[in-house]
């Protein structure tokens, strides 16, 4: 393999992989205040990309997205309202498969709105041709922004965890629910503000990687499948193994392109999957002690 | 008038009347003891007033106002602290964290503006952080502030607990047994801690199983049995009561 094809592989895992860390998070995020996977993580990916290619043509590119990850959000707010915030004690698994549902239904909601038609943000730096030479490698800068976007998400959300009020009650619920209601803490407003956070972030990373992949109504699906890998990967609940996770699937399966065919790549992602569900079911980084005590 | 008054309480699980008709009064800044028992009804007592469980019948008055019903953390926000038996502290954070979380109901920034870290909320944030250090002096755990929470001593983490719960400034705590688990000489800190609280002008009511504690630092006690209040008077009165040493003696 030459230097300028490893650049140029390691490039593309890094970009799939940085997306595939936030739909983790996503998916961490509500994990931790409500115990449930929450299955149409994937949705708001997809949301935010099409709604943002939607609202192009009315307004500058900058607020187009910023205006799709509010909507999302608001669209992320009603979901929990609606099918989760009033149910009495919930059995996890019932909780799963209301979000498997909603997934669905959000998914058919798209199909009818947006049709079939793959669609796709304009690059926000040049076009589809512009690249620029990394050791020799010819790379896009589209690529450059979802990898440093994801990255500045990543560490937002840690300073919002670690420095603000907000976020240490969320931190709080997540570890201790009953002494997190001692402290006056209304644990049913952070579920709402959990799917709040999980659909933005959601919401930016597909506007963010729409020109490179493509948007369609059906493409959270796939995404939540590898979102839920890494996160299990990292070990549920985990956001900081979460990114290591997404970037390692990234590369694999970016470099398993010069191996097995390219149809096999999510075969990859799900044999992986079922490996460490098999044999290291509480992640490559979480502890078998801590995942003793979760729910599901 | 009482600051937190209890009136007729009553609750029923299935055919087990575990509180059956209490009431008492709690005067703002005295040491109250509710002890009895082990079935006495009093975790359950305080799980009614705290708002953790729906009561049957009665009521509770906080200033003059009713709570039963409101939430658990609606009761909280009114100025109720409470601990339970079992310590229950955050994960993953540090003693501090800990304390500060306690804190955020006096934050009066926002959803949005602590999403963005706004200048105005950094502020605050300093704010909380400093109150949050002094409890942890006053509670002579200063030196563990950024150690975590759950790997600290249990002595400690009930220092932290209470820590956590003064930082909501409430103007009553109810401890539920802050001495379980603890030894000889953790207990006698635990003590010492509770007067303290109470001289900053805080009211205090404790469940506890350790009588050497009631009674070194109560200024009324409550005896619960089966449910029922049997006597409510100072220490010294509840050591002679005849029947307060039935039930913990049983009869000659």
């Amino acid at each position: 393999m030459t230097t300028e094809l490893f650049i140029q592989y390691c490039f593309a895992g890094l970009t799939y992989g940085s997306i595939y860390a936030i739909v983790a998070i996503g998916f961490n995020i509500i994990y931790n205040t409500t115990g449930i996977i929450n299955f149409a993580q994937g949705e708001f990916v997809m949301l935010g990309g099409m709604i943002s290619i939607s609202l192009l043509p009315f307004m500058p590119m900058p607020l187009a997205i910023a205006s799709a990850v509010v909507l999302t959000m608001v669209i992320g707010a009603l979901i929990e309202i609606v099918f989760i915030r009033w149910l009495k004690d919930p059995s996890v698994l019932r909780m799963i498969i209301i979000t498997i549902g909603i997934s669905i239904l959000t998914r058919e909601a798209a199909s009818h709105v947006w049709g079939e038609n793959i669609r796709a943000l304009p690059y926000f730096i040049g076009n589809e041709i512009t690249a620029i030479s990394i050791l020799g490698a010819r790379i896009s800068p589209q690529v450059l922004v979802v990898i440093g976007v994801c990255g500045l998400m990543v560490a937002t959300l840690g300073v919002f965890f670690k420095t603000t009020s907000v976020g240490r009650q969320m931190r709080a619920c997540s570890a201790n629910r009953t002494a997190a209601v001692l402290c006056g803490i209304n644990t049913r407003n952070m579920v709402t503000f959990s799917f709040i956070l999980s659909a933005g972030i959601g919401a930016l990373a597909g506007c963010i990687m729409s020109p490179i992949t493509y948007s369609q109504y059906d493409i959270g699906t796939g995404l939540a499948i590898k979102g839920f890998t890494v996160a299990i990967i990292g070990g549920l609940g985990n956001a900081g193994s979460a990114v290591i996770a997404g970037l390692l699937l990234g590369l694999i399966e970016a470099f398993s392109v010069s191996v097995v065919p390219l149809a096999f790549q999510d075969a990859i992602a799900i044999a992986i999957l079922l490996i460490i569900l098999f044999v290291r079911p509480h992640g490559l980084f979480g502890s078998s002690e801590a995942a003793g005590l979760k729910e599901f | 008038m009482d600051l937190l008054q209890v009136d007729k309480l009553h609750k029923r699980f299935g055919g087990l009347q575990a509180v059956s008709d209490v009431s008492f009064g709690v005067r703002s800044g005295q040491i109250k003891a509710v002890i009895g028992p082990n079935g006495a009804g009093k975790t359950t007592l305080f799980n009614l007033i705290s708002g953790a469980l729906p009561s049957s019948s009665g009521r509770v008055l906080f200033k003059g106002q009713e709570i039963q019903g409101k939430k658990p953390h609606q009761v909280a926000q009114l100025g109720i602290a409470r601990t339970y038996q079992n310590i229950k502290m955050f994960s993953g954070m540090t003693a501090l964290e800990n304390v500060m979380v306690g804190r955020h109901l006096q934050s009066r920034s926002g959803f949005v503006s602590s999403m963005f870290n706004l200048p105005g909320t950094r502020g605050e944030e300093r704010l909380i952080r400093e109150k949050s250090m002094e409890l942890l002096g006053l509670l002579e755990i200063a030196d563990v502030a950024h150690v975590s929470a759950t790997s600290l001593a249990f002595g400690q983490q009930r220092a932290v607990e209470f820590a956590r719960a003064l930082a909501m400034e409430p103007e009553i705590l109810l401890l539920d047994e802050p001495a379980a688990g603890l030894n000889m000489y953790e207990t006698a800190e635990v003590g010492r801690l509770i007067s303290r609280i109470r001289d900053l002008g805080i009211t205090v009511l404790l469940v506890e199983h350790d009588m050497s504690l009631v009674m070194d630092i109560s200024d009324e006690i409550v005896v619960l049995s089966f449910g029922q209040k049997i006597a409510e008077n100072l220490p010294a009165a509840i050591q002679q009561d005849p029947e307060v040493i039935k039930i913990y003696l049983g009869e000659e």
